[in-house]
């Protein structure tokens, strides 16, 4: 048995008094409690209250007009690979997380600003002990990059990658009122401390843009086909007009802290069809540009070598869609 | 700190002092006695402690006590009725998908709710289904081949 940390918890009904609640020092939203309660059982994180979503009313649709998709914060995986109104690639993505139990409470909130992932970190306290602390829990150095300063740990959560790819934003609420970030704005590159909010901010919806003439595609490497945190996970989209490229994104995560954008892009693909030569030097530059670390269980020669396959089948999942209609956003 | 919880347990309501952050698996095992749900890894990688909430699975692990009040929580003693055995149960007896039996509760409560919503799944369709649920022992075919038997026999 692992026991919780005691602490209060609290069920608030509305946002406003969740953000009481959340003005406390030391405490923590839990939503579906996938990522927290597990971390929590293994003594990562001390928090002095629990403050739940799970009878908040609201933040638990998704809608659509004109101009964008919007996702309620709570709106679990399950639901997301359910819904005809979002991009195929994004349900798909939802669809391979974890597993069918985890996916029917996880939520997109969640998914967002999961804790960063290492070896070295996502153990028992007797094991961590063993080894020694580490910058992220109690300790001063790293076991991953010894000489460096800042905790490397993988962003490892399947949907950032692809809501970047798609421009999508974030609405988090605090008591000062509403803002719109960029989910790219949402990561620190500090492992240790990944998630770029503060303390009392409670993220309440996702807005993904409708873009009709961008089509996009996930892939995710793993050994098995459930339960599994991605080894890799490469998301790209790709804007287009008459068959050529207009705009090309591929972002990557179990990188580094952050989902990694690959910079460079655009000098090799924009105004170009999607052939075998333009995603050739697409992967290629991404097979340059992105170098994991050694801190998930999986040998980093092959997860490296594995980035241009990744890259090049999910620029394949695009092409036909590309060459024939400019794009398609996926949405129904 | 101790807080009164009342829930809702196959069809009966159960009220009592628990801690606050007591996970649900615990409060059926350890408070009500309801020991059919296990505890295999206790942090969500394996699924010996799926239960039904409103008739979804949900690791009982990683669900606070406390959250589910007021919804309808089935666990494997509330599957058979009337002292009759459901067809799964059933099936996963005749067939031999029950080996150590450690992983059959988890199993059948998935199984139990795929086949509410779909009476005829593929083999594809109930691994996938299952794809939360670790055994050790099976090999996993003769459970894939139980879940389609009870799918077979007429639905209660
Ligand atoms: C066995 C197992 C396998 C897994 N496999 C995968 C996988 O393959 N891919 C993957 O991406 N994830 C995986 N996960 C992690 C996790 O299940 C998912 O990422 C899930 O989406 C997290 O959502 P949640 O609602 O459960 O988050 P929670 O655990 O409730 O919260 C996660 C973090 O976000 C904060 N938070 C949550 N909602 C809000 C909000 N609205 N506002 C402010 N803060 C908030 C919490 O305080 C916490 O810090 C796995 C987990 C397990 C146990
Ligand atoms: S990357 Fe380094 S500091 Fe961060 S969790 Fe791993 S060992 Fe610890
Ligand atoms: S005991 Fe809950 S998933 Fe293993
Ligand atoms: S029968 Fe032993 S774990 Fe499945």
């Amino acid at each position: 048995m692992l026991p919780l940390p005691s602490c209060a918890v609290s069920f608030p009904e509305t946002i406003e008094q969740a953000l009481e609640l959340l003005s406390r020092p030391g405490a923590r939203v839990v939503a579906g409690g996938t990522d927290l309660l597990p971390n929590l059982k293994r003594g990562l994180g001390r928090p002095s209250a629990l403050v739940s979503l799970a009878r908040l009313s609201g933040l638990d649709a998704v809608a659509r007009d004109e101009h964008e998709l919007r996702v309620g914060a709570r709106v679990t995986l399950a639901e997301l690979a359910r819904s005809s109104l979002l991009p195929a690639s994004v349900r798909y993505a939802a669809s391979l997380i974890a597993s069918p139990q985890i996916r029917n409470v996880a939520t997109i909130g969640g998914n967002l600003l999961l804790d960063t992932r290492c070896v070295y970190v996502n153990q028992s306290p007797l094991w961590r002990e063993g080894l020694g602390h580490c910058l992220k829990a109690d300790g001063t150095e790293c076991h991953v990059v010894p000489t460096g300063k800042r905790c490397v740990a993988a962003a490892s959560a399947d949907l950032p990658p692809i809501l970047v790819a798609l421009g999508a934003s974030v609405r988090v609420a605090s008591k000062d009122g509403v803002r719109t970030i960029p989910v790219e704005r949402l990561f620190s590159n500090d492992g240790a401390a990944p998630i770029a909010l503060g303390p009392a901010e409670l993220l309440v919806e996702v807005v993904i843009p409708r873009a009709p003439g961008t089509s996009s595609a996930y892939r995710k490497l793993r050994v098995r086909k459930a339960i599994d945190f991605p080894l890799l996970g490469v998301a790209v989209a790709v804007d287009a007009e008459g068959g050529l490229v207009r705009a090309l994104r591929v972002v990557a995560s179990c990188i580094g802290a952050t989902p990694r954008k690959v910079s460079g892009l655009d000098s090799i693909a924009v105004g170009k069809p999607l052939d075998d030569a333009t995603i050739e030097a697409v992967a290629e530059r991404c097979h340059g540009a992105l170098h994991p670390q050694t801190n998930i269980a999986a040998d980093v020669g092959w997860r490296r070598a594995m980035i241009p396959l990744l890259v090049t089948e999910a620029l394949h999942d695009v092409r036909d869609a590309v060459r024939t209609r400019g794009g398609d956003d996926g949405t129904a | 700190m101790q807080r009164l919880c009342t829930l809702n347990v196959n069809g009966e309501t159960r009220t009592l002092a628990i801690e606050e952050t007591d996970t649900l698996v615990d409060v059926l095992r350890d408070r009500l006695g309801l020991t059919g749900t296990k505890v295999g890894c206790d942090e969500g990688d394996c699924g010996a402690c799926t239960v039904l909430i409103d008739g979804r699975p949900v690791l009982s692990c990683l669900t606070l006590a406390l959250s589910v009040e007021g919804r309808a929580i089935e666990t494997i003693e509330g599957v058979a009725r009337d002292g009759r055995l459901h067809p799964l149960q059933e099936a996963f007896d005749a067939h031999g998908a029950a080996q150590c039996g450690f992983c059959t509760p988890g199993m059948i409560l998935s199984a139990k709710a795929l086949l509410e919503e779909n009476q005829d799944p593929t083999a594809d369709e109930i691994r996938h289904a299952l794809s939360g649920n670790l055994c050790r022992c099976t090999g996993y075919g003769r459970i894939v081949e139980a879940v389609q038997i009870a799918a077979k026999r007429p639905a209660r």
